[in-house]
């Protein structure tokens, strides 16, 4: 198992991008996607949320395994995340307001966002250190970022275009991303080699 | 007091026995092919009906013990803090099934990997306790919680066929089209689960057309016979 810090990278972000390949992070993936606009804050303030929580739960799992209570690591985990995404909502409110506006219903809901779930978790099975964890945690929210990105831009160009009926709303973007995720599925062999 | 009084307990009841919970989770409000809620485990998991029945079994009991636990303490939780009480709550019960799960069947728990843990950030459990088991009695929680359980494992276990029949020539694991058939790998990778959940909307929506297109046509027909009658 190669785990250098590139191979890290390059594997979270494209190999086994977030969304498109280990299903992450589909409720916003598939719900906020249908302007550019609203898909790229969406991925930044994931982004954020899953660099600040990635670190601080690396943390708590050392806290957790000096006192030997690891049953306690899924609550204690959602409550890090809950309570990062409380900070960032009352940063964001104090820093700017518009885009606070802008933003608004969109915060609480990436509590529910499993990406953010699954960053710790991942950490923990792999057994990545400090440097690793924060590596691997800008990489797989960089990936989810990206993969909400490439959807909303296709599905603002397919509004345009005249399709059946049926297959309008979720049908629809589900095609989508089968193809995204089949064109990613090319990334598989840049693994192979390292 | 009267804060929380207001927020349990919103300005206009239900209707009482409208309709059974428990029928409404599985079909009418169907979490995944109705509402397209917890799609990550939905189509994660589904690659065999084994996996995806197990799963499903995994999140109606996180559903129905929060369920009932959440509609326990809804007179007692205040409002500001509702939320966090629910997540706790799920991520306890959760904790639960993640040491059952690995206690029954090793394999399985290692087969579902990190997604058991991620049941608690499922947007189904949050959802139906904010919405419906917070405002309702114990009994009706936990009905709906099963409901909407069973209705989660049968959408699971519908995509599971598809992907496992298509993509391996198996359906838990006896094989089906005998020894020639080549397995169409695609459906079992990650592209597959994409494609199998946009068949299953397909089918669903067609079936909703051709409903409303019938309702179209009876009411029609029946506008038409009193019309003859009045003329006759």
């Amino acid at each position: 198992m190669n785990d250098s810090l590139t191979h890290i990278f390059v594997d979270s972000l494209l190999i086994n991008n977030f969304v498109l390949c280990v299903f992450l992070g589909m409720c916003s993936f598939l719900g906020l996607s249908q302007k550019f606009s609203t898909a790229w804050r969406m991925g930044v303030s994931v982004m954020f949320v899953i660099i600040v929580s990635g670190v601080l739960s690396f943390g708590a799992h050392a806290l957790l395994a000096a006192f030997n209570v690891e049953y306690l690591r899924i609550i204690v985990y959602i409550i890090i995340i809950a309570s990062t995404v409380q900070l960032t909502e009352m940063f964001i409110k104090k820093t700017s307001p518009a885009l606070f506006r802008e933003l608004g219903v969109y915060l609480p809901l990436i509590t529910t966002n499993c990406a953010v779930l699954a960053v710790p978790l991942f950490q923990d099975s792999r057994r990545y250190n400090l440097l690793q964890s924060t590596v691997f945690a800008i990489a797989a929210s960089a990936g989810y970022c990206l993969a909400i990105c490439l959807l909303a831009l296709i599905r603002e160009r397919t509004d345009l275009s005249d399709i059946p009926s049926l297959a309008k709303g979720t049908a629809l973007t589900l095609i989508l991303a089968a193809i995204l995720s089949m064109s990613f599925m090319g990334f598989a062999g840049m693994g192979s080699g390292g | 007091m009267s804060d929380n009084a207001v927020a349990c307990h919103p300005a206009t009841p239900p209707p009482k026995g409208a309709d059974n919970p428990f029928v409404n989770g599985l079909w009418k409000q169907n979490p995944v092919f109705v509402q397209v809620l917890g799609m990550c485990p939905t189509l994660a998991v589904t690659n065999s009906v084994a996996n995806a029945v197990a799963m499903g079994l995994c999140t109606t009991f996180v559903l129905a013990s929060s369920n009932c636990l959440v509609s326990c303490v809804r007179k007692i939780v205040p409002k500001q803090v509702r939320i966090a009480t629910f997540i706790a709550i799920a991520a306890t019960m959760v904790t639960i099934v993640d040491y059952l799960m690995k206690a029954i069947s090793i394999s399985m728990s290692k087969a579902l990997g990190p997604y058991i843990p991620l049941i608690v950030a499922n947007c189904i459990v949050l959802e139906r306790a904010e919405s419906y088991a917070a405002r309702r009695p114990v009994v009706k929680a936990t009905l709906d919680g099963l409901g909407m359980g069973f209705g989660f494992t049968f959408a699971l276990t519908c995509l599971g066929s598809i992907r496992e029949v298509l993509g391996a020539g198996t359906f838990l694991g006896f094989s089906v089209f005998g020894p020639h058939f080549e397995p169409w790998v695609l459906f079992l990778l990650p592209p597959g689960g994409f494609i199998s959940m946009a068949i299953w909307l397909l089918i669903f929506a067609t079936w909703r057309e051709r409903k409303a297109k019938k309702a179209v046509a009876a009411a029609r027909a029946e506008e038409e016979k009193t019309q003859m009658a009045v003329l006759a």
